[in-house]
C-alpha cells in the first residue's frame, strides 16, 4: 500500500502528543511500518505544533512534506490555516472549532484571519468540530483531543475495536471510560 | 526474552535500549532539548546500570570517563552546545582512551527548535579526533549505540554517537534485544596512558594519528557504511536523517549510506564515485563530508545547491537535484505564534517587577530566555548557559558600576548550579557591583522539568540532601542575599530597588515552584468583570495567555488556561478581576 500521511497541528500544551501516540498505536497494531515525528522542547510552551504520522508498508521519512498530506488535524483554527497547504488537493481537513490568540493578536500587533474554517473550505475538504463542547458535556474538557481523533478515524482503514484497545493500553486506566467515550462521540459527529 | 520483539520507540528511547543491551553500567547527562529523553528512559533500566544528572556537561563527562577507567561500559549525553562544556575532557580523552568502551551522544539541532546556534558536532569530533556514528532511524539508534561501543573498546577510542532533533524525536519501530553481559576490565594502572602531561601526551599524540588512520582504512568494511546500488545516473553520500529523504526523493538513485562519518572511508567513497555519472553528497549543515571528498580530488555536488541551514525535507532534494517543479501552494501569511511562558509561570511575575522597574537584564538559557519577546522586551542579551552573570560583570568593568544601575543578571537554579555558579565567584572575586537575580523554579523547567542538585531529587528517584542557593551564595561571601516569594510584586520591587541602588554585589533569589509541576494545588481561577473594566490595558503587560481582549475591549481570561496565579488581579487598580474557588 502506499504511504498514508496524517498531521496533527495544534499549539504548545494542547494534548497533540497522546493524540499521536494513540494513533501510532494503532498503525503499528494494524501491522504497517509506522514512524511519528514530534516537536519537543521550546514550541510546546504555547507555541505552533506539529506533529507528523506516516505509515504504509515501507516508510522513510518521518516528516510529511509540503502538499501530501492526506489527513490534516488541526486542534485550532488559525493552526489549520498555517498547515493546510500540506494537505493533498484530495486531502481531509479535520479542525476544532477553537480560537486561541497567539501573543502578537493580544498585543494588537496583529489580527485573528476572520472565516477560517469557510475560506478554507472553498479549496479542501473541510470538516468542522466544536470538539472542546462536546468533551465538557462528556464531564472533562481534556478529552477533546479524543474527539476530533474519532472524527478523524473516518478517514483511515481501522476498526473501533482496534482504536478502543489502544486507548486502553496507552491512557491512565482511570481516564480510560471518558477517553473511549470521546472517541465514539466524534466518530459518530459526521455523515 | 526469546522471541524478537518490536515497539515503537522514541529515538531517544531506542539510544537507552541500545545502551541498555550494550551493558552500560554508568550514564551522565545534563539535560538538553533534543537529547533529554536519553536519561529519562535509561532511568527505567536504574536496577542494572547507574544513571544521574550531572551539574553539567564537562561533569558528565568526566564521570563517564572515571567510569570507563573503572573497567565498565560508561556514557554521557547532552546537546551540541553542551558538547562545548565538554570539550576540555574530550578533547584530552581522545589521548587517553578508554578501558570499558565510552560514549558519547551529542545531539544537534538543525533548524534550532530549542537551540540558541546551529553548530555541527561532526567539526569537533575531527578537531578531537574521535569517531562519529550517525544513525538514520530509532532501529539504528538502538544498533549504532552497541557498534559504538566495539568500536570504542577495539580502537581505545571515545566514540560519538551524533543525532539530530528529527531523530531524536521521532519514532520508529524497534527490535528488541536481550542486554549483554559485558564482564568489568580488571583495572591496570598505566601512568603514561592516563596521566596526560606533556612527556606523556606527545606518545599519545602519535598513538591517536595512528588510530585515526586505521579507523579510516578498516571503516572502508565496516557493515554500518553501506553501497546500495541502483541506477548509477546519481549517486549520493549521505548519513543520517538525510539519507532517509534521500531514498524518499530519489528512489532511483544509487546512495553510499555512511554509518560512521568521522574519520570517512576513503577507498569506499572512491570506488562508488567511479561507479555513478554524477555523485551528490546531502549533508544537513556544514559540508565536512563534502569538503573531503573533494580534498581527495573528487568531483561531487553538495552545498551549492544545498543550504548549511535548518532541516532538509524530500521535497527540497527533489527540487535541487531533479530540478522538479512542485507546484506547492505557498503557506498563508497568518500571525505567528511564538512561545510563550505558561500561564501562571513566576518569571512573567518577576519580569512584570524589572519592567515597571525600567530594568534591562542580562538573560541566560531557559524558559525565561522567552523575556526577550514581547510584550516582556524585558532580556536584552543571552548567549549560552551560565552567560548572564558574567557577561554583566564584563559590562561594569567596561563603563564602571553607574552604568550597570540600570540593569541586572536573570538565572535560572538549574543554569545557575550549571556554570553560573563560576560566574558569581569571579563578580565576588573581582569586586562586582551588580544586582544577580536567580528565578528559582525548583526544577530545569525548558526541558521538562529535570532534577538537580538544588532540588533534592536524583535522576533515579532518590530523596537527597538538596544544596541551598542561599546558603551556597552566602558561603562565597556575598552579604546582600535575599530570598523573595515570586509572586510577592511589592516586596520584589522594593528589593531589587534596594540592592540595584547599592554599590555591591547582591543577590536576589526568587523562589516559586514551576507552575507545571503542580507543587502548588490550583485552588481558584481569575475571572474578569467587564462592567469594572476600564480597559487600561495594565493585566495585558506581563503577556499572560489566558488574558484576551474582547471586541469591546474589555478583558476576558479563559478559565481553561488560566492557573490563578492573581498577578493580574494585583495589577488591577479598579478590582475588575476577582477570585473564583474550584
Amino acid at each position: 500500500m502506499e504511504t498514508k500521511n496524517i498531521m496533527i497541528v495544534g499549539v504548545g500544551g494542547q494534548g497533540t502528543l497522546l493524540t499521536s501516540r494513540i494513533l501510532g498505536g494503532v498503525m503499528t497494531d494494524g501491522g504497517y511500518e509506522v514512524k511519528m515525528s514530534e516537536v519537543h522542547g521550546m514550541a510546546q510552551r504555547g507555541g505552533s505544533v506539529v506533529t507528523f504520522v506516516r505509515y504504509g508498508d515501507e516508510v522513510f521519512e518521518p516528516i510529511v512534506e509540503e502538499g501530501c498530506a492526506d489527513v490534516l488535524i488541526a486542534f485550532e483554527r488559525l493552526e489549520a490555516l498555517r498547515y493546510a497547504h500540506y494537505l493533498k488537493p484530495d486531502g481531509v481537513l479535520i479542525v476544532n472549532d477553537q480560537r486561541m490568540d497567539p501573543m502578537p493578536v493580544v498585543m494588537g500587533a496583529a489580527k485573528y484571519p476572520e472565516n477560517i474554517i469557510e475560506d478554507l473550505s472553498k479549496e479542501y475538504k473541510v470538516i468542522s468540530v466544536d470538539a472542546l463542547s462536546e468533551a465538557k458535556k462528556l464531564g472533562n474538557a481534556q478529552v477533546f483531543n479524543v474527539v476530533i481523533l474519532g472524527v478523524a478515524a473516518k478517514h483511515m482503514d481501522f476498526t473501533v475495536d482496534q482504536w478502543n484497545a489502544v486507548i486502553e493500553r496507552i491512557v491512565k486506566p482511570k481516564f480510560v471510560e471518558i477517553n473511549k467515550k470521546a472517541f465514539a462521540v466524534g466518530l459518530g459527529k459526521e455523515k | 526474552m526469546s522471541e524478537s520483539k518490536k515497539v515503537m520507540m522514541l529515538g531517544n528511547a531506542a539510544i537507552a535500549r541500545g545502551a541498555y543491551e550494550a551493558g552500560v553500567k554508568v550514564s551522565a547527562a545534563y539535560p538538553g532539548t533534543p537529547s533529554t529523553e536519553i536519561s529519562e528512559n535509561l532511568v527505567q533500566y536504574k536496577d542494572d546500570l547507574y544513571c544521574e544528572w550531572s551539574p553539567n556537561e564537562k561533569v558528565a563527562t568526566e564521570v563517564a570517563i572515571g567510569a570507563s577507567m573503572a573497567g565498565v561500559r560508561a556514557m554521557c549525553s547532552m546537546k551540541h552546545v553542551g558538547v562545548n562544556v565538554a570539550a576540555d575532557p574530550l578533547y584530552t580523552v581522545s589521548y587517553i582512551g578508554v578501558s570499558g568502551g565510552l560514549v558519547m551522544v551529542a545531539a544537534d539541532d538543525p533548524g534550532m527548535y530549542s537551540s540558541q546556534n546551529e553548530q555541527d558536532t561532526r567539526m569537533v569530533a575531527r578537531a578531537a579526533h574521535v569517531p562519529v556514528l550517525e544513525p538514520s532511524d530509532s532501529q539504528e539508534a538502538k544498533d549504532f549505540m552497541k557498534e559504538a561501543f566495539e568500536i570504542s573498546e577495539k580502537y581505545d577510542t571515545p566514540v560519538i554517537l551524533r543525532t539530530t532533533t528529527r531523530l531524536a524525536h521521532s519514532q520508529g519501530m524497534v527490535e528488541l534485544c536481550d542486554r549483554i553481559d559485558v564482564p568489568d576490565k580488571t583495572y591496570e594502572r598505566d601512568i603514561a596512558k592516563r596521566v596526560m602531561m606533556p612527556a606523556m601526551a606527545k606518545k599519545r599524540h602519535l598513538i591517536v594519528e595512528d588510530r585515526e588512520a586505521r579507523l579510516e582504512a578498516d571503516s572502508c568494511d565496516f557493515s554500518i557504511n553501506r553501497v546500495e546500488m541502483r541506477d548509477t545516473k546519481i549517486g549520493v553520500i549521505a548519513s543520517g536523517i538525510p539519507y532517509q529523504y534521500v531514498r524518499e526523493a530519489l528512489p532511483d538513485a544509487s546512495v553510499l549510506k555512511l554509518g560512521m562519518v568521522n574519520p570517512l572511508p576513503r577507498k569506499l567513497i572512491e570506488d562508488f564515485a567511479k561507479k555513478v555519472d554524477r555523485l551528490y553528497i546531502v549533508e544537513e549543515l556544514d559540508p565536512l563530508t563534502e569538503l573531503q571528498v573533494r580534498s581527495w580530488g573528487i568531483e561531487c555536488i553538495g552545498k551549492e545547491i544545498f543550504t548549511v541551514q535548518g532541516e532538509y525535507s524530500a521535497n527540497m532534494i527533489r527540487q535541487a537535484v531533479l530540478n522538479e517543479d512542485l507546484a506547492l501552494k505557498s503557506p498563508a501569511e497568518i500571525p505567528n505564534r511564538p512561545p510563550i511562558l505558561c500561564p501562571g509561570c513566576p518569571h512573567r511575575s518577576v519580569y512584570t517587577v524589572l519592567n515597571k522597574l525600567k530594568l534591562h537584564a542580562a538573560g541566560d538559557i531557559g524558559c525565561y530566555t522567552l523575556g526577550a519577546v514581547a510584550p516582556l522586551s524585558v532580556i536584552d542579551t543571552t548567549v549560552c548557559m551560565g552567560s548572564s552573570i558574567s557577561t554583566l560583570h564584563g559590562m561594569e568593568k567596561a563603563k564602571g558600576k553607574d552604568y550597570i544601575k540600570n540593569w541586572v543578571a536573570v538565572i535560572g537554579d538549574s543554569t545557575f548550579m550549571h556554570t553560573g555558579v563560576n560566574s558569581l565567584m569571579n563578580s565576588f572575586y573581582n569586586q562586582s557591583t551588580g544586582t544577580v537575580m536567580i528565578l528559582d523554579n525548583s526544577t530545569t523547567g525548558m526541558t521538562g522539568h529535570q532534577d538537580h542538585a538544588a532540588t533534592g531529587k536524583t535522576l533515579q528517584g532518590d530523596i537527597v540532601p538538596a544544596i541551598s542557593i542561599y546558603n551556597l551564595c552566602k558561603s562565597i561571601g556575598i552579604k546582600n542575599v535575599t530570598e523573595v516569594d515570586a509572586f510577592d510584586i511589592e516586596t520584589l520591587e522594593k528589593v531589587v530597588k534596594e540592592e540595584v541602588a547599592k554599590d555591591e554585589l547582591s543577590v536576589i533569589i526568587t523562589k516559586s515552584p514551576c507552575v507545571m509541576l503542580k507543587q502548588k494545588p490550583i485552588t481558584h481561577k481569575c475571572v474578569s468583570d467587564p462592567d469594572k473594566c476600564r480597559k487600561c490595558g495594565m493585566c495585558l503587560k506581563p503577556g499572560c495567555p489566558a488574558i484576551t481582549k474582547r471586541d469591546d475591549g474589555t478583558i476576558a481570561i479563559d478559565d481553561t488556561l488560566c492557573n490563578g496565579c492573581d498577578l493580574c488581579k494585583n495589577l488591577c487598580k479598579f478590582e475588575a478581576i476577582s477570585d473564583r474557588s474550584l
